[in-house]
């Protein structure tokens, strides 16, 4: 178990260095840091000046043993068009796509989850069977497109959400601006806290259907019916229990991908997280932040990933590597 | 004898399929969409990409049952006077284009990275799987979206080969496990034994008896990455704005909106929908009809 879990760090470990190679290239030779910092205008002994400053003249490898010295001291550079540390940059922004990605996430579990069972526990009943072709139709919706019909609808037409931004927040902890705890704040996070959400509900719905299904097929699911137990314990206590675990692992993996969805999101509803952050930067060519986003992404899901893999070794005793 | 075996499981895999009526209609949707982008040129009343051919003062036209509605422009027209139904066609050849080249290009690549790493295992295994899972955590959209972006340039290759980055690991994923226990097999074992090549044993016997799968992978990707192309179209990192794309007929839609000019949003975006929301559902029954057992997504 415990060396299980320290491979799984270790590996860890190596793909964020592989993410940071990847992030110093963008940053380094995609950009040119020289003419930004030094100016279009800058003579050529200034430029070397600057050069030398960066340490942009010393070999590769000594570079990138840099930007790693810098980067785990949490300095990742000034942003080039704001002239701001990055990495304050995308803290600022990333409670409001922290906050965005939970609610999503939670709506979809809650909601997919529970639709799971009830479908597992009435497989030919006539809303299972819409609710199983309705989850198709829901993976098969792009973000984007959901995000516009419901900012046409509900925005447009009926006129009763806001369009856009987070609406009121409040600082919590010096450094946390939360919109979860006022009533304007709820009102803006609803509509693509459920176009974020939508595609993880549909697919969480779609695999916990399937779980319950082959585990109401065990033997001691019938020696739990057999035993005259009544259906909501043999359904919540026996089954799904044991069909979580492949949803559990979902939910973990699939975060990463709802990450890479928020950008969509965000940049639908104008919501200022880190995602249209990086949108924006990206236009603008702004690669120290795009490197820092890729990097602090990359940290956020391989802990997740971690994470994932140490509760499922915990949950299913039949794995242990 | 084994051709009745295979004209018994064809009319059988023909029989369940005339009797799914979704997959049916899903088939005849695809069908459509698909000749009506092949003759794109053929059907469509204008070349929405030829500047000589749009003409400004009918541009924002409703579709022809509404109120200033014109003939020959059926769904209406863009900002532009582009024709929205021509420009559809267009941006939907744009789609199979992407949707075909990403499978094809991603299922050789993939499939065949997949098979001799299941059927070799080893270091080349290790690194193969590592990288896939890698590559899985993170989000295809915010790969080829990063990939785009830092490289500001696009053309429909650059699309497709951003898509591609991430997304021969499934392929590569879904073959290894199959060859993993095909390779256990009496028949791959019987082939070794009589001192069969590695290589005629890996294509002889492990490749056709793994491949199946294979088919639904392919199904359900196809409209994941017509998805991804719009997606990427949608946020201006994708096809070139010089080029039809659906994606990016929405985005620039979505500007008049408010104006209530629905029109230029609804339809690329239904058929959008249609194409993908068909593809999955002959994925859906594909999967029913060869692995029984997996009804899990």
């Amino acid at each position: 178990m415990g060396a299980f879990i320290g491979r799984r760090i270790l590996q860890g470990i190596i793909v964020l260095f592989l993410v940071s190679f990847i992030a110093f290239i963008i940053f380094q030779y995609l950009g040119d840091p020289v003419m930004t910092l030094a100016g279009r205008y800058a003579t050529q002994a200034q430029r070397a000046e600057v050069r030398e400053a960066l340490g942009l003249n010393k070999p590769f490898y000594v570079q990138y043993f840099n930007f790693l010295k810098n980067a785990f001291q949490g300095n990742f550079g000034m942003s080039y068009v704001t002239k701001v540390p990055v990495l304050n940059l995308i803290l600022e922004r990333l409670p409001a796509s922290l906050e965005l990605a939970i609610v999503a996430e939670a709506f979809a579990v809650i909601l997919g989850i529970s639709l799971g069972v009830f479908v597992s526990a009435n497989p030919q009943n006539f809303a299972s069977k819409f609710l199983m072709t309705g989850s198709l139709l829901g993976i098969s919706l792009p973000t984007f497109l959901v995000g516009i019909l419901l900012i046409y609808i509900f925005s447009i037409i009926l006129g009763i959400m806001p369009t856009s931004g987070r609406g009121e927040t409040v600082t919590i902890l010096n450094f946390w601006r939360s919109g979860l705890l006022t009533f304007d704040g709820w009102r803006h996070i609803i509509l693509p806290a459920f176009t974020l959400g939508m595609f993880q509900m549909a697919l969480l719905f779609r695999i916990t259907r399937g779980a319950m299904l082959e585990v109401l097929g065990a033997e001691y699911i019938r020696t739990a019916w057999a035993k005259g137990l009544k259906g909501k314990s043999v359904l919540f206590k026996h089954a799904l229990r044991n069909a979580l675990i492949p949803v559990i692992t979902m939910v973990g993996l699939q975060f990463g991908q709802l990450i890479g969805f928020s950008i969509v999101t965000e940049s639908i509803f104008q919501w200022p997280g880190a995602g249209n952050l990086l949108l924006n930067s990206m236009y603008e060519s702004d690669f120290p932040v795009v490197a820092t986003y890729v990097i602090i992404v990359a940290l956020i899901v391989v802990i997740l990933n971690v994470l994932v893999d140490i509760s499922y070794a915990f949950l299913n005793p039949k794995i242990r590597y | 004898m084994l051709n009745k075996i295979n004209q018994i499981r064809k009319t059988k895999f023909f029989i369940h399929f005339i009797k799914k009526p979704l997959a049916v209609t899903a088939l005849v949707v695809i069908s459509i969409l698909f000749l009506g982008a092949l003759f794109a040129p053929v059907i469509a009343p204008q070349n929405p990409y030829d500047m000589d051919k749009l003409d400004l003062a009918n541009s924002l036209l409703p579709p022809i049952w509404m109120e200033g509605g014109q003939f020959p422009y059926l769904l209406g027209t863009d900002v532009q006077g582009r024709d929205i139904f021509s420009t559809i066609l267009y941006g939907s050849r744009t789609s199979f284009l992407v949707g075909i080249s990403v499978v094809v290009i991603s299922g050789l690549l993939g499939g065949g990275v997949g098979l001799f790493a299941g059927y070799f295992g080893g270091i080349f295994d290790t690194v193969v799987m590592r990288t896939a899972d890698t590559v899985l955590s993170f989000s295809k959209t915010l790969i080829a979206m990063l990939l785009l972006g830092v490289f500001r340039q696009s053309s429909v290759i650059l699309v497709i080969l951003a898509i591609v980055v991430s997304d021969w690991v499934q392929y590569a994923r879904t073959i290894r496990g199959e060859v993993l226990s095909v390779k256990e097999e009496e028949y791959v074992l019987a082939s070794q034994a009589i001192g069969g090549t590695s290589l005629r044993t890996v294509f002889k016997h492990v490749l056709p008896n793994s491949v199946s799968p294979l088919l639904v992978v392919a199904a359900v990707d196809f409209g994941i990455a017509i998805m991804l192309e719009a997606t990427l179209s949608f946020l201006g990192v994708g096809i070139p704005v010089t080029q039809p794309s659906l994606g990016m007929m929405i985005s620039q839609g979505r500007n008049y909106l408010y104006a209530g000019k629905w029109w230029l949003i609804f339809f690329p975006g239904l058929t959008l929908m249609a194409l993908v929301f068909s593809l999955n559902l002959i994925s859906d029954w594909l999967r029913d009809e060869i692995d029984p057992k997996v009804k899990n997504i």
